[in-house]
């Protein structure tokens, strides 16, 4: 069992970063009231952005090419999520009309222009992420083999960069502003917050975050672009939902998504996995079987921002 | 009807037009702008689609109208619960789980043929009504928002059809399910000879005889101004006496049930047999051909032969000029984008309008 979990564990982290990250994105969009589900659109966007960046100009940048690429596709992903800005905050649109909209231009686009600029639907990085052990801390027993082990560095960053959007989101005056949007924006506005702005903010940031999920899926987990992120931005939003709306339940519930994932992945190769002879399939839906049942038992008290999916129209009291 | 051009409420219903408009536009500048011959390219969109019509070769708009069959039932779905003021996300996991039940009675069953297709259609129909089931009741128990449901359980439906399918009906390769036998098949050999080959089938005319009966439901009967009142209102028809819950959960079988007959004419009308961890495209497709539709079951039609035109189209113009298929992917998910934003055009539509009227005036 030690076994299995030592070699599982750094490929269940490897599956969890992208989705946190992406989570993180939905929560700081849902906390300023505007629904996110094209999390999975901007994911791929930032996919396709992340490997033509690196497809281009990768060589030109040695090791730094990857974390360059990230930040790219995280700008580059924050542009596109205007659209669903644009249309849900300005124009009042429906957000999960326009979500939609954006999950289904998403692929197509990326695999239209990948086609266009490279002559085919697969776009290969070569080299992503190298992973090692980290000196030291790996030798720390039981926390060590586990955390430490096959370890990308990519990890360590993205976990501050889930601490930094939590202080920012709950402990700043800014984030009490835009929480304040998502759970009664009247309220707010009244106090002189500008409303649409915040959750322009919200909406952008979220864009930049998930777009950035987008690049580290490209770079640890697949190494090639073929536009999709095997439903990651989904269980993201599932995984939001899961962890409450709260970031540290949301790394939790990311976790424990990404462990999931991964089982189903080893679960034919695996010596214990297959002594308890459950199939494949059972630990890839186990995640959304999970999501659907935390929302029953979450159900009796609402738990979501108050506001996450209305339109906000100033007239209306 | 009536239509002029004084008329906000008439105005308005230009919209689908133009966003479908603006989508074609959107195309044609990409194609511009990527260097492409937009003219040509265009040219053979619409060809694909048509040619041969002239000369009697009816074989391209037959594969348009086999393209709109899923479409226009996975079209039906989505606008009937819009209509109860649902949004049904989860047609594809519908349609998978309904076309799944279908392969299974049609490889496992022995049947006469013309009964064969018809059990295997019904079961279809009970399987995806069986998904639309968790959500509806959900939201009516819980008030769970369906989306987020829908969502998840697309992701069960195709975890549990490859499981099913792998296990209890496996083809010759791990990607695919066994075929179907002979006599459950929808395809009909006097379609196929009057439309000179095309892959057209008689799911076709199930999903008319669906949008009849869908329009018939909710314009004619007590039971569909309940499921309209119910998306008009939902406080007011529970005063009104109207049980909201069961309409809700209602509804969501009803979309499921259609949905599931989309993945019989699918999987047992053109593939024959089931592909494994892929959701059909059509469940999301269903959802532009909806809102395109205006929810209504004329607009679905038209809308969802728009679609599969575009779609036939797209092989052609692939297959005549080095663009991308994708291209008319691209305009359909744009076309959605400027249907969400129809209140900008409906605003400028409705100015146009008035000013119109001011020059009439004089």
């Amino acid at each position: 069992m030690w076994q299995l979990l030592t070699d599982i564990m750094p490929y269940a982290i490897m599956n969890t970063i992208p989705m946190f990250i992406v989570a993180l994105g939905g929560l700081v969009s849902e906390r300023s009231g505007i629904v996110n589900i094209a999390l999975e659109g901007m994911m791929v966007i930032g996919a396709f952005i992340s490997s033509i960046f690196i497809y281009y100009y990768g060589s030109n940048f040695d090791n730094n090419g990857v974390w360059i690429a990230m930040l790219v596709a995280g700008f580059g992903t924050a542009i596109f999520s205007l659209l669903h800005a644009y249309a849900s905050i300005t124009l009042n649109a429906d957000q999960v009309i326009s979500g939609t909209a954006l999950n289904m231009i998403a692929p197509a686009l990326t695999i239209f222009l990948s086609r266009y600029l490279t002559g085919s639907q697969n776009i290969n990085i070569g080299r992503g992420v190298n992973r090692f052990d980290v000196p030291i801390l790996s030798e720390i027993p039981v926390i060590g083999p586990l955390f430490f082990s096959n370890y990308y560095n990519t990890t360590a960053v993205m976990v501050l960069l889930g601490v930094g959007v939590w202080y920012l989101i709950f402990k700043t005056k800014f984030g009490l502003r835009l929480r304040a949007c998502g759970e009664n924006p009247h309220a707010a506005d009244s106090m002189g917050i500008n409303v649409y702005l915040m959750r322009y903010i919200g909406v952008l940031m979220s864009g930049f975050l998930a777009g950035v999920g987008g690049a580290l899926f490209i770079v640890t987990i697949s190494g090639e672009f073929n536009g999709t992120v095997s439903g990651l931005g989904f269980l993201a939003l599932g995984a939001l939902i899961f962890g409450k709306w709260n970031v540290f339940r949301v790394l939790g519930a990311t976790l424990f998504f990404g462990f999931m994932k991964t089982l189903g992945n080893v679960a034919m190769v695996n010596p214990t996995l297959q002594s308890l002879s459950l199939p494949t399939e059972f630990y890839n839906a186990l995640p959304y079987f999970m999501t659907i049942i935390a929302l029953v038992l979450f159900s009796k008290n609402t738990v979501g921002p108050k506001a996450a999916g209305q339109i906000y129209d100033k007239g209306k009291r | 009807m009536k239509f002029s051009f004084k008329n906000e409420e008439d105005i308005v219903k230009l919209s689908p037009f133009i966003s479908v408009l603006l989508g074609l536009l959107f195309g044609y500048v990409l194609l511009f702008l990527a260097g492409f011959n937009p003219n040509e390219s265009f040219k053979y969109l619409f060809q694909g689609g048509l040619k041969g019509i002239a000369d009697g070769n009816y074989r391209r708009i037959g594969d348009t109208l086999s393209q709109m069959t899923p479409l226009m039932l996975t079209g039906i779905s989505v606008a009937f619960a819009f209509r109860t003021g649902l949004f049904n996300i989860g047609a594809s996991g519908q349609m998978l789980f309904g076309g799944f039940i279908a392969v299974f009675i049609g490889v496992k069953f022995n049947l006469p043929p013309i009964i064969h297709p018809m059990v295997a259609v019904l079961g279809a129909g009970i399987g995806g009504a069986l998904v639309g089931f968790v959500p509806g009741y959900l939201k009516a128990k819980y008030n769970i928002h369906e989306v987020v449901i829908c969502i998840m359980m697309n992701y069960i439906s195709l975890w549990g059809v490859q499981y099913l399918s792998g296990t209890f009906i496996p083809g010759k390769f791990d990607t695919e399910s066994a075929v179907i036998q002979e006599t459950a098949t929808l395809k009909a050999d006097f379609i196929s000879n009057i439309f000179t080959g095309s892959s057209l089938n008689v799911g076709f005319f199930i999903a008319i005889i669906a949008l009849i009966v869908v329009s018939i439901i909710l314009n004619k009967t007590v039971f569909g101004y309940e499921l309209k009142s119910v998306g008009y209102n939902q406080d007011a028809s529970e005063y009104a006496g109207m049980n909201v819950k069961r309409n809700v959960i209602y509804s969501m079988m009803i979309a499921g049930f259609l949905a599931g007959l989309a993945g019989a004419t699918f999987y047992i009308g053109y593939t024959n047999h089931i592909k494994m961890g892929v959701l059909p495209p059509q469940g999301f497709d269903g959802i532009a051909v909806a809102l395109l539709g205006m929810n209504t079951p004329l607009g679905v039609f038209l809308s969802s032969f728009l679609f599969g035109f575009l779609k036939n189209g797209a092989s052609f113009m692939a297959s005549s000029t080095s663009v991308p298929r994708e291209l008319v992917d691209i305009v359909i998910a744009s076309i959605i984008y400027f249907a969400a934003i129809s209140s900008l055009i409906n605003g400028y539509l409705i100015k146009l309008a008035k000013k119109m009227n001011k020059g009439s005036d004089k």
